[in-house]
């Protein structure tokens, strides 16, 4: 046994060193990009091609366009993670700055107010719209204890899409008048105009779209002939154009987390989150450090925001809600709060499950539960369900058992910052060391091993892809 | 020899002050947990305060690095009127403190820890370390090297990757000082920093502690609740009991006082001693 | 020593920062007047006493369903310091089975319920509904604490918090599986013919109905946790659990038997907000809940009677406010309050009784 333990550990470990060298990490993340850009340029053209198309139909691909939502969430939740991993202000309420990410895009760049600007110059627009707003709105949090936090960033995550879908007709009227009567008593003639009524904006001025949102919304544009036409665009008129952009935010987003984690200002984020007395009792102005928190962590909701609008070349105040706040946040918990691999593995993750692996298992799983319920159709309530059962619209029942299973079993995500953190500053000393020393980070390694052991063998990138991500997909999902 | 009774000025260490604070109170609510004390540390001594348990000492301390306001009084720093600063103002003006019960941040390394100590010394800002400007690199740099030096210093070279909660607890604590030693303070407050060590490292703490005034060119100011530690390193000592200072002056005269034998070991015990 | 002292500390600052918390609200106050300066909001109630009071009324009987929910959210509080998320899903269930007890009605006893039906027959069909409802929905929010949140209970608090989020993602989605995914209706049961008019403000059916159901729930609750044995041992678990536990309480069962009482108001709710809006839906759950949850902190989480009056407090304002303003700036109204309450008077308006506990 033991013998057979040593047989299969040892080309395990010979694995396990060459994935750690950060040359081959390197390499491993370019082939993969590589891999995962002409996968999608040629997506299309192979789903299409007899033999091949039918045979790619019996895996669970993903397609373009999940592969851009994928993405887009993946921002979403590194910015979310800034917020709630990094500085440790549990935010339920993020689709907010996802909002105003939106529909600055929407305000500059459709027919609304007849005003188009370039989306390249719209989107740093959106970003620093967010970002205010971020610090706006994050200023009275700052004092809450958690719990209370988490219900006032959730109290503006449903005030803001109101807001859009409300403000199709405003007025603003600037004016104080004393009212001639008060309680039924007319106290006076009329009305005492201290500063006399004065027209802003209006009259019933339409600001956001209301409830039929902005369509259209002009996408991206690169004035390059070529086979896409005249010029690119980035729309999900040609999704290969638009995944390569969106693939792109998602490695500048992905870079600027690294850079900041790894600064002072990282460092004095994750001193608040750990002990905010303390830290201040270090010298770390924590208002201004949260702030920032809440800054950079909306910016990249903005961005996303702008790309969504673009993209889609609609937007709808109904596609902003609590959902979305939890879907990122659930993300987070999944792929471990505060770790940047984790955190895009859990939104690669999810808008898999959701997008791609669901209706692939439910093509197998619908009809046979159907017919089962159609056998006992006379037993009351579980004939009905059956009867009718999708895998797909289970999916909010899926994530939340997750969440729960999450909470009770691993609460620190997939993939921990944790031996993240310990190889960042293995610098100076030995990986042997770097691994050897803490009991907690020799956990997390073997973590490392066991799951390598499990997963799958088509994803190298991701010694840790959990056995559930399993598909070829989910290893070129990984690649960032 | 009351508090009160004592004709204040006269009776003050002359001669150049780093902390001077005077009549500082703090109430709670109808609580007066210390009451119009005055209190001087001369420059590059050693001061204790002690008393016994709930005597003042740790909000005496918090009001001195800004985690309470105090409620009359002011308290000057090194030629700074500090009394309404911030805990992160009071640090760049010149403090550093450890607390009572180990408070280091659990998951970070110690390299990290004393890097957060570093954190108002360097200037780098956010959008820099995004570009990685040549600036901030350097910076990065000598701020990793301070910091490895600090470690060094307190025994714990080998110890910067390691997780601060998985520290042992007498690292934990030597830990603690590295990080206020990195906040680059020139009065250092230490609370109680050999509650819990047993006699042996309580020995070695204390010589360490002569060791950094000496060689930092420190001034230092513990808290401690054990008279006979207090005893060997301190300079000044100065005594609360109830939120009064009820005695000051060299340990020998402390330890002579009879209101603080009284304090320590309860009314009657002076009498008979 | 040190956790009361930080908290002293921080009645301290809210004192001195009080004048400025007025003041923003004032500010507030006017750029609310500033913005709104057509709608006559003050001209309008008191040019028209009879509609205004009538208005008011409407959102009295609406704000004792709201504190009946909320009564739960704050119990719940008061003794694990936990936002129950899933306890509006809770309250969601129970129309759940509501509908199902009126279809159960309708086919199996062959009974068709509607507006003409004799008041008896609904009365007896209420009479079998409610405790049920009351019970299943509190064997399930009983249920819900012991596999979800007590393996929590040494996590830290937004461990257990987001396990709710994830409990109220499962409800939801049970919901809308049980229900469908639009509203469906609900025969009309509670007539809404006058009952009594008093000077201006007409009384209907449906208003006696709610009230005659609600009020002997509140005020049961409120005996209970203050009278009985049962209650002082909440009281006690909910002062501090390591101590109650040494002096012989039974924390777990204590905590489960807040959870049954939680699930079971929640549950008479649903029947009873069902029944009003003659409509169930999976989603309801989450606007009740944050409604409710808004009341609760309103009253100041933790105290019974805040969580009451927060209730009756926050339904008068929708109701003006849908009539005055706007119905759709409902949601804006309920959060901006929740946010404005938690950032300037975190205690709520009467303080939380477990301010103590910074």
């Amino acid at each position: 046994m033991a013998v057979m333990t040593d047989l299969r550990g040892s080309p395990r470990r010979r694995l396990l060193d060459w994935i750690r060298d950060e040359r081959n990490q390197r390499r491993i993340v370019i082939g993969l990009l590589a891999f995962v850009i002409v996968y999608a340029m040629f997506f299309v053209q192979l789903r299409n091609t007899p033999g091949v198309g039918e045979l790619m139909r019996t895996f669970p691909l993903p397609s373009v366009n999940n592969l851009i939502v994928m993405c887009y969430y993946a921002i979403l939740a590194l910015g979310l993670n800034v917020v709630v991993g990094f500085a440790g202000l549990l935010d339920l309420g993020y689709v907010a700055f996802y909002v105003f990410g939106a529909y600055t895009t929407a305000v500059l760049a459709s027919p609304l107010f007849n005003i188009h600007v370039p989306w390249w110059f719209v989107a740093p627009i959106a970003v620093a719209v967010a970002a205010t707003a971020g610090v706006l709105l994050g200023a009275p949090t700052l004092k809450l204890r958690g719990d209370y936090l988490a219900i006032v960033t959730l109290g503006f995550g449903e005030i803001l899409p109101r807001l859009a879908k409300n403000l199709d007709s405003v007025n603003i009227d600037i004016g104080f008048s004393i009212p001639g009567n008060i309680l039924g008593l007319q106290w006076m003639a009329k009305d005492l105009d201290i500063i006399p009524l004065t027209r802003l904006v209006g009259p019933d001025t339409n600001v956001t779209g209301g409830n039929i949102g902005v369509n259209p919304i002009d996408p991206p544009i690169l004035p390059i002939p070529g086979p896409w036409g005249a010029q690119l665009e980035f729309s999900n008129s040609n999704p290969t154009a638009s995944f390569v952009l969106i693939l792109a935010l998602l490695l500048l987003v992905f870079f600027v987390c690294i850079r900041l984690r790894d600064s002072r200002l990282g460092r004095a984020w994750i001193a608040v989150r750990e002990d905010e007395t303390a830290a201040a009792s270090m010298g770390i102005d924590t208002v201004s450090t949260k702030l920032l928190a809440f800054g950079l962590g909306a910016s990249f909701s903005g961005f996303t925001g702008a790309f969504f609008g673009s993209y889609s070349t609609a937007i709808f105040p109904e596609s902003f809600n609590f959902a979305i706040s939890i879907t990122i946040l659930i993300m987070i918990i999944l792929g471990g709060m505060g770790s940047l691999r984790g955190v895009v593995l859990g939104a690669f993750m999810l808008i898999y499950i959701n997008e791609t692996l669901l209706p692939y298992l439910g093509a197998f799983v619908d009809t046979p539960v159907q017919a089962v319920g159609g056998a006992i159709s006379a037993v009351p309530l579980f004939g009905e369900l059956l009867r009718t059962f999708t895998l797909t619209s289970y999916n909010f029942l899926i994530f939340g058992v997750i969440l729960i299973l999450f909470m009770l079993f691993r609460p620190e995500g997939l993939l921990p910052a944790a031996a993240r953190k310990a190889e960042l500053h293995g610098e100076g000393v030995s990986a042997d060391e770097t691994f050897g020393t803490s009991s907690e980070v020799a956990e997390a390694a073997t973590d490392f091993e066991e799951r390598e052991e499990g997963g799958l063998p088509g994803a190298p990138d991701e010694p840790d892809q959990p056995g559930g991500g399993a598909a070829p997909a989910g290893g070129g999902g990984g690649a960032t | 020899m009351t508090a009160a009774a004592m004709p204040a000025p006269a009776e003050l260490p002359t001669g150049d002050l780093i902390l001077d604070a005077r009549g500082v109170t703090k109430r709670f609510g109808g609580l007066i947990a210390v009451s119009d004390i005055d209190f001087q540390i001369p420059r590059g001594s050693i001061v204790s305060l002690i008393g016994p348990n709930g005597a003042g000492k740790t909000t005496f301390f918090n009001m001195i690095t800004g985690l309470y306001a105090p409620s009359e009084g002011e308290i000057w720093f090194d030629g700074q009127n500090i009394t309404r600063f911030k805990p992160h103002q009071v640090v760049r003006t010149g403090i550093g403190r450890t607390f009572q019960n180990i408070r280091l941040f659990g998951n970070m390394t110690a390299l990290d820890n004393v890097l957060v100590g570093l954190h108002h010394t360097l200037r780098g800002h956010w959008w820099e370390a995004i570009a990685h400007a040549p600036g901030i690199m350097r910076e990065e740099a000598r701020a990793l090297a301070r910091a490895r030096e600090l470690l060094a210093l307190m025994n714990l070279a080998g110890r910067e990757s390691d997780y601060a909660r998985n520290l042992p607890y007498g690292d934990q604590r030597r830990l603690e000082i590295a990080r206020a030693l990195a906040t680059d303070c020139k009065l250092l407050l230490l609370d109680e920093p050999t509650a819990g060590m047993n006699p042996n490292e309580t020995l070695e703490l204390t010589r360490f502690v002569r060791r950094i005034r000496d060689e930092m060119g420190l001034t230092v100011l513990l808290i401690e609740h054990d008279m006979k530690v207090v005893m060997g390193i301190s300079e000044r000592v100065t005594v609360l009991d109830h939120g009064e200072k009820i005695a000051e002056g060299s340990p020998t005269e402390v330890r002579a006082d009879n209101r603080v034998i009284e304090a320590y070991l309860g009314r009657g015990a002076a009498g008979q001693g | 020593m040190a956790v009361s002292d930080t908290m002293r500390l921080r009645r301290g600052v809210s004192t001195g920062g009080r004048a400025r918390q007025v003041g923003i609200l004032v500010v507030i106050a006017i750029a609310l007047i500033v913005w709104r300066r057509d709608v006559p909001i003050w001209g309008a109630c008191t040019n028209d006493l009879s509609i205004c009071t009538n208005v008011i009324a409407i959102g009295l009987f609406q704000g004792m369903i709201v504190a009946l929910i909320a009564l739960g959210y704050t119990l719940v509080y008061g003794i694990l310091q936990l936002i129950n998320f899933a306890n509006g899903d809770v309250f969601m269930m129970g129309s759940v089975v509501t509908l199902y007890a009126v279809r159960l009605f309708n086919g199996a006893l062959g009974i068709k319920l509607g507006p003409e039906t004799d008041l008896i027959i609904i009365l007896i069909w209420f009479a079998i509904t409610l405790p049920i409802s009351m019970v299943i929905c509190s064997l399930l929010n009983a249920s819900i604490e012991r596999f979800a949140y007590r393996p929590l209970r040494r996590a830290p608090t937004l461990a257990t918090l987001i396990a709710a989020i994830g409990m109220s993602f499962v409800l939801q989605n049970l919901g809308q599986k049980l229900i469908g995914i639009s509203p469906v209706s609900l025969p009309n049961l509670l007539s809404t013919a006058d009952v009594l008019v008093v000077g201006a403000v007409h009384i209907k059916f449906s208003h006696v109905f709610v009230t005659a159901i609600t009020l002997p729930l509140l005020f049961a609750l409120v005996y209970f946790v203050q009278n009985t044995r049962q209650g002082k041992a909440m009281r006690a678990v909910a002062q501090d659990r390591e101590a109650a536990g040494l002096m012989g309480i039974n924390v777990d069962r204590t905590i489960s038997l807040t959870f049954l009482i939680a699930g079971a108001l929640a549950g008479g709710a649903g029947v009873i907000v069902a029944l009003y809006n003659g409509q169930a839906w999976w989603f309801y759950g989450f606007p009740y809940g944050l409604l409710a949850f808004t009341a609760a902190v309103f009253g100041g989480i933790g105290n019974l009677k805040g969580a009451a009056v927060g209730g009756i407090l926050l339904g008068i304002m929708i109701s003006l406010n849908a009539y005055y303003i706007d119905p759709r700036w409902q949601e804006v109204m309920t959060f901006g309050i929740l946010v404005l309450v938690l950032v300037f008077r975190p205690t709520g308006l009467f303080g939380s009784a477990q301010s103590e506990r910074a």
